[in-house]
Parts: C-alpha cells; sequence; structure tokens
C-alpha cells in the first residue's frame, strides 16, 4: 500500500517535472510561467477590486439600499442600459456593411477600408471624443453645415446632449462590430454565395437566405461586445454627455472625485463590474468565436 | 446520358441567367446603395481622427472649414508649455516601462498557456485576458483606492502596475498566435538533437515567436500611451499623463494647443502601428492570411 502510494507519488514528481513529451513545458515549469502574472494580477487587479467591493458592504449593504430607492440613481442605471443598447444596435446597422466590404473586396479598395477601421481604432479615444466635441459645439462644423445648408437658423444644443453621447460612442465602438463580424464573414467559404446565384438566387436573396444567417454568430458577439463595452465607458461621455446625460461610470467618477461618497461609489462599481462579468460569462462561447477580439483594446 | 444531363443542366441554367440579365438596373442599385452606404460610414470613422489636422493648423482659434490662414503656432505653444511636455514625457516613460514589463509577462504567460501542461489552463487564461473586459473605470477607482493610502497615486510604480494590468492581454493574444503559428515538429526536432529545453528555446522558439513578441510591445506600449480611464483616476498634481492633461484641458479651455498635441500623439502612434505590422508581416512568410 504504502509501496503503491510511493510509487504514484514519485510518478507525480516525474510528470511534474518533466512533463509528458519535449514538445510541451512539465506543470512546474508552465506554473513557474505564469508566476509573474499572477502576482500581477493579485497586486494590480483582483486586490484591488476585492478591497472597492469589500468597500461597498459598508454598514451592511447599506449604499446599495439607497441606490435602489432613489429615483435618480435607477434612472441613471435605466439610461445606462438604454444609450447601450442603442449604441450597440447602430453598431451593428452601420458595421455589418462595412464588415462585408472588408471580406468582400479585393486589394487596393479593401486596405483603404480597413485603413478607415484601424485608424480611429488606434486613436486614443480621448482625441476621437475631443474631436467630436469640436465638430458638435455651437459654432462647430455640424452647425455650420446645417446653418449653411439652410436647415436650420440658428445654432442647435448638440453637445452635451444623450445624441452626443450616443453618437459620439457609436463611432468609438464601430470597430469593435465590424472587426467580429468581419472574421465570420471571411471565414464563409465564397462557394455558398456562388451556390445560390447558380440556382438562381439574385444576390440580394443569396445575401438575405445564406449570408446574414451564417453571420449571426459573429453579429452577436460584435453586438454584444459593444454593449459591455458601452456599460462601463467613462471618457467619452464625460466630456461630450453633460449632466442630464450621465451614466454609470460618469456617476462612478463623480461619487469618487466630487462627492467624495466611496461606499457609494463602490456599490457602483460593483454592479457594473458583476452585469460586465456575468454578461461575458454567459456569452462566452459566443464570444470566443470571435476572432477581432484579438485585434481590439 | 451524361451528355443528356448536361443539355439538361444548360436548359435549366438559361431561364436563371436570363432573369438575372433582365434585372441588372436592380443589382446596380443595390450595389450603389451599399456602396454609398459603405462610404458613409467610413466617412462617419476616419472624419474625427481626420478633422484634428486642419483644426491644429488653423490660425484661427474657432474652426472654420475651409481654413482661412495656416500658422504652426499651436505646434509652438504645444513644445514650448512645460505642462504640456512634461506630461508627455511622463506617459513616454510609462509606455516604456510598461511595454518592457508587459512584454516579458505576456511572452511567459503565453509559452504556459500554448506549450504547457498547466493546471486550470481555461481559468488562467481567462484571468489573463480579463482586464480587457473589466470597465476601466471600475479599475481606475479600485487601483486609485489602494494606491493612494500608499502614496502610490501619480508615481510611476502605480502607473506601471495599472497599464501593465491593461497590456499584458494584448502581449498575450500575439505571442499565442504566433506560437500556435510556429511548427511545433522545430522543437522536437531540437530536442532530439539533443537541446535541453532552454537551448530549444533560445534557439529555435524564441527567434520564430521575435515578431510576434515585437508587436505585441508595440501594441502594449500604445495601450499605455492611449489610455486614458485609469490614468485619469490615479494621476495626481505631482504626477499627470498626456492623457489626464488632455481631458483637464477639453473640459475647462478647449484650445488648438490640445489638437497640436493630437495630430503628434496620433501621427506617432500610428507610425509605431505601421512598424508593427511591417515586423508581423515581413518575419512570418508561412501564414498566407493578413
Amino acid at each position: 500500500m504504502n509501496a503503491v502510494s510511493r510509487r504514484s507519488l514519485s510518478s507525480w514528481w516525474l510528470r511534474l517535472h518533466h512533463g509528458r513529451s519535449a514538445k510541451s513545458y512539465p506543470p512546474a515549469v508552465s506554473l513557474l510561467l505564469v508566476s509573474p502574472l499572477m502576482a500581477l494580477l493579485i497586486v494590480g487587479f483582483l486586490y484591488p477590486v476585492a478591497r472597492l467591493v469589500q468597500l461597498s458592504f459598508t454598514n451592511g449593504g447599506e449604499p446599495y439600499a439607497r441606490l435602489v430607492r432613489s429615483g435618480l440613481y435607477v434612472g441613471v442605471l435605466t439610461d445606462t442600459i438604454l444609450i447601450s443598447a442603442t449604441v450597440a444596435i447602430l453598431c451593428l446597422v452601420l458595421g455589418y456593411p462595412v464588415a462585408l466590404a472588408m471580406a468582400r473586396l479585393r486589394r487596393p479598395v479593401a486596405l483603404l477600408v480597413a485603413a478607415c477601421v484601424f485608424i480611429p481604432l488606434w486613436t486614443s479615444v480621448l482625441i476621437r471624443s475631443y474631436a467630436w466635441v469640436v465638430l458638435l459645439q455651437r459654432n462647430g462644423l455640424v452647425n455650420d453645415l446645417l446653418i449653411t445648408v439652410g436647415l436650420i437658423d440658428m445654432p442647435l444644443r448638440l453637445l452635451y446632449t444623450h445624441g452626443a453621447v450616443i453618437l459620439a460612442m457609436t463611432h468609438v465602438l464601430l470597430p469593435f462590430a465590424i472587426l467580429p463580424i468581419q472574421a465570420t464573414l471571411r471565414s464563409l467559404p465564397a462557394d455558398l454565395t456562388r451556390a445560390a446565384s447558380n440556382l438562381g438566387a439574385t444576390p440580394v436573396r443569396a445575401f438575405l437566405l445564406v449570408t446574414l444567417p451564417l453571420s449571426l454568430p459573429g453579429v452577436f458577439a460584435g453586438t454584444l461586445l459593444c454593449f459591455v463595452l458601452a456599460l462601463g465607458f467613462y471618457i467619452t461621455p464625460a466630456l461630450v454627455g453633460g449632466p442630464n446625460s450621465m451614466m454609470m461610470a460618469t456617476l462612478i467618477g463623480q461619487q469618487t472625485l466630487v462627492v467624495l461618497d466611496w461606499p457609494f461609489a463602490a456599490a457602483l462599481s460593483t454592479l457594473l463590474l458583476t452585469v460586465s462579468l456575468v454578461l461575458v460569462a454567459v456569452f462566452r462561447r459566443a464570444l470566443a468565436y470571435n476572432k477581432g477580439f484579438s485585434s481590439v483594446h | 446520358m451524361s451528355i443528356n444531363l448536361i443539355k439538361d443542366a444548360r436548359a435549366r441554367e438559361r431561364p436563371a441567367r436570363h432573369t438575372r440579365l433582365t434585372t441588372p438596373w436592380r443589382q446596380q442599385t443595390t450595389s450603389l446603395i451599399t456602396a454609398v452606404t459603405v462610404g458613409l460610414v467610413l466617412f462617419f470613422l476616419i472624419l474625427p481622427t481626420a478633422i484634428i489636422v486642419p483644426m491644429s493648423l488653423n490660425a484661427s482659434s474657432h474652426l472654420s472649414f475651409p481654413p482661412t490662414s495656416r500658422t504652426l503656432d499651436w505646434y509652438r505653444a504645444y513644445f514650448s508649455d512645460s505642462d504640456w511636455i512634461t506630461s508627455t514625457v511622463f506617459s513616454l516613460k510609462i509606455a516604456f516601462c510598461t511595454s518592457l514589463t508587459s512584454t516579458l509577462i505576456g511572452t511567459l504567460t503565453a509559452l504556459a498557456v500554448v506549450r504547457g501542461e498547466l493546471p486550470f489552463k481555461g481559468a488562467i487564461q481567462a484571468m489573463a485576458l480579463g482586464p480587457m473586459i473589466v470597465p476601466h473605470v471600475v479599475l481606475g477607482v479600485a487601483l486609485y483606492l489602494v494606491f493612494a493610502p500608499l502614496e502610490l497615486t501619480g508615481s510611476l510604480l502605480g502607473f506601471l502596475i495599472g497599464h501593465t494590468v491593461l497590456a499584458v492581454p494584448f502581449v498575450v493574444i500575439t505571442v499565442t498566435a504566433s506560437l500556435q503559428r510556429m511548427d511545433p515538429a522545430l522543437e522536437l526536432a531540437a530536442a532530439s538533437c539533443g537541446a535541453t529545453r532552454l537551448r530549444c528555446f533560445i534557439h529555435v522558439t524564441l527567434p520564430n515567436i521575435l515578431p510576434g513578441i515585437a508587436a505585441g510591445a508595440v501594441f502594449a506600449f500604445l495601450a499605455s500611451f492611449d489610455e486614458a480611464t485609469v490614468a485619469f483616476f490615479i494621476s495626481d498634481i505631482g504626477g499627470k499623463s498626456i492623457g489626464r492633461k488632455m481631458f483637464e484641458d477639453i473640459d475647462y479651455n478647449l484650445t488648438p494647443v490640445i489638437a497640436a498635441a493630437s495630430t503628434v500623439v496620433v501621427a506617432a502612434s500610428l507610425c509605431l502601428i505601421g512598424i508593427a505590422h511591417l515586423i508581423s508581416s515581413s518575419a512570418s512568410p508561412r501564414t498566407k492570411q493578413e
């Protein structure tokens, strides 16, 4: 008995240190390799987030009770969900044709389209939000244009509205919808649409009956990603939105920086974090499908 | 028999071709509508980035189009303002250090995840990519909460920790991709020729995944330099990132100096991204896609 367990122990020891084959690193080495990451995540991620969650439960969860009781905060929560959903759907509607073009077009034109998608992606969110502030302000380019065309006589108040937040956030998140859809469309064999048109389908029919249904996994992944990212957006609503278009993240910022109500900010953060993580965990498989995620931040 | 079949097929195909010939206008209008839609969306995508350049060159502080007269004053103002330059240099320092640490940590993680017999592989992989999903505002507030009593806000170390957490996923993704692209038989061959694991790694694995590591390092650098939310929360008067400086200026005094600073940042970022693409595409001839 003892001998057997010792043998199994020693074989376990061997497995731990030598591994199954020369192709792979044994478990002990692998664990050593991920240990810096674990240390980093504990110091810079898990511990701070745990402290924040702990802080939210001060006074037996009193901040949560306040969150539910106050109509103002419930309004911010529903606003956040509505704005994020609108942004996600807009990203899908605007992004799909671009994704299709990226997947179908040939080299020189495709490169141009890809540049138009990737250049904003690698422009800081802050700079893009700034550009929207300038475009939408009272004497900005959009108002100038509308007056020149003759649609309006007086400059409109475009900045610091829900519409401005939705517009700017759609712009920032659009690549996150385009890339997964594009990846799915590219993985579809070109023979499928060719077969459909051989059988007499018009391009529109072939698209509606063949391409569109097959691209739904990418559509779902991209839209979900946009929704989750929109829920936690800070910079864009903070700069483009006004006091009336408060979103969850800007409320958290206000509570920590202006009101200094840390337990309440912690409760809001915990709620936001939970919603984001649950959404991602539930739709894990759909998101893993999403290849475009790798080129996205 | 077979000729008949072919004839049959041809006969069946003819009406289809006929209907297609009768509706070219419909096809053309659909493709025209698609092209116009795509064009408009692309214009929408590129407009805000493109508008920054004329804005930074415009003589008047109010942006008019077409620009009335050009000036480089805003650039001069940017380069001579010590506040802007200090925050830019601080952000560059943070980004450089973040790039180094996250490249090291991310490469080791990718090696363990792809090549290692790692227990709880799925969980570790999810943890490594987790910071991409966590709302940055939550991370920023959490880090501020922990850093403030330790006086780490506004310090290089504080920023380094926060930004490395955010940048590691980029390195993990690029290095994982290049490891998966590499033929494991190469490592087996080296091992069967008597190379130890370390020798095998240094002489076979590392040269093969180097483009992926380099691309990951560039992405990590940019992820740190362009990151604004966490930086916003952990900045203080002593140490301010360029993002925080820009945010404050946009919020309080909207001057074209911001446009000049943005143009410099965007130009530098796009150059770096271009270099990263060149590195990763020139050094991996085995891949056909991308």
